[in-house]
């Protein structure tokens, strides 16, 4: 817990890491300064792009004594302002799963790498982000705790799968590598109320450790401070959860 | 989240950006996440010309009901075009 008489220092900046297949894309990375160790995290930015938003989860994290690290799953779409990037992407159906978990393992292999890691290495997304976690956290070995806020087309219907998500992440939870905490709103669409319950009775089923928060009053990102979708109270009741969880298991 | 609605379609034509006027060759129409109409989903209209970048964009971003207006809208002129002999 932070105190008023502590030093704080922090290094954000903008690295280059090996990503899906080897290829090189960029991230956003933050960490205290100071000799550590710390904690790792990765966090997946949503449909709407490498945005502000994520720089400043990503300082939020950095200041919370995580290194920090959101990688640009869109950086194959050219470079641009975040929004017309993420249009690009969106227009395109999103990026191919298998793509996206491959930099999310670099991104997790690139934490790994540094003398200063403690060891621990979870994974925070939001909206597709959340999705994406959750699937990394599958399909990957490696990560120690996972955050899915609001994760929609985690449960998706046959005739929804597209080749670049062919396959629903549901069907991958018994693969499920560490504990998942998962944050949603009661009036979100996306995942709704009746996916969110048809994915907790799957994690029951496969024995995994979970935490599930369901907030009232609460719709798709409600953590968007910069949206109308923002809700003050649950906001700040889901990022203590958030950061209890996750000393929980990385601290 | 993401509805990962989106179409795409090749056009010819000029968009007005933030650069100045661009050949647009393309248009992607999704009903999805906005940037900036205060809504959860909208639809999402880019002219774009992806061989000078994804900055070569003309975005709306609408509410269902405008949507529908527009697209009536456009039937409707081109009808009268038709009947006034100028297609």
């Amino acid at each position: 817990m932070y105190t008023t008489n502590m030093y704080e220092g922090m290094l954000a900046e903008t690295v280059m890491i090996h990503g899906y297949q080897g290829d090189v894309i960029n991230a956003y990375f933050a960490r205290p300064l100071g000799p550590g160790p710390f904690p790792g995290i990765v966090l997946v930015h949503h449909l709407p792009g490498w945005d502000e938003w994520y720089r400043e989860v990503t300082l939020k994290f950095g200041h919370h004594g995580y290194a920090a690290i959101s990688p640009n799953l869109y950086c194959r779409e050219g470079h641009g302002t975040p929004e017309d990037v993420a249009a690009k992407a969106r227009a395109a159906g999103g990026v191919p799963d298998d793509q996206a978990v491959g930099d999310l393992n670099g991104a997790m292999q690139f934490l790994r790498s540094l003398p200063y890691i403690n060891d621990k290495v979870g994974i925070f997304g939001t909206c597709s982000g959340g999705r994406h976690a959750f699937l990394a956290a599958c399909r990957v070995k490696g990560f120690d705790a996972v955050v899915d806020c609001w994760g929609g087309r985690v449960v998706v219907a046959n005739e929804d799968l597209t080749p670049k998500q062919p396959v629903a992440p549901i069907e991958y939870t018994r693969d499920l590598s560490c504990p998942l905490l998962g944050i949603f709103g009661e009036e979100d669409r996306s995942p709704t109320p009746e996916q969110v319950t048809q994915h907790e009775q799957e994690l029951k089923k496969q024995g995994k450790t979970y935490e599930f928060h369901r907030y009232p009053g609460a719709g798709h990102g409600f953590f968007y401070h910069n949206r109308p979708s923002y809700r003050q109270e649950q906001a700040v009741d889901g990022w203590n959860k958030v950061f209890a969880f996750l000393e929980k298991y990385l601290i | 989240m993401c509805t990962m609605i989106s179409k795409t379609v090749k056009i010819g034509g000029s968009g007005k950006g933030t650069a100045g006027w661009f050949t647009v060759n393309q248009v992607n129409v999704s009903y999805d996440h906005p940037f900036h109409v205060p809504l959860e989903h909208a639809l999402n209209i880019d002219f774009v010309n992806e061989a000078l970048g994804p900055g070569a964009r003309v975005a709306v971003e609408l509410n269902p009901e405008s949507a529908n207006a527009l697209v009536e809208t456009i039937q409707a002129v081109l009808k009268q075009a038709e009947v006034g002999g100028y297609l």
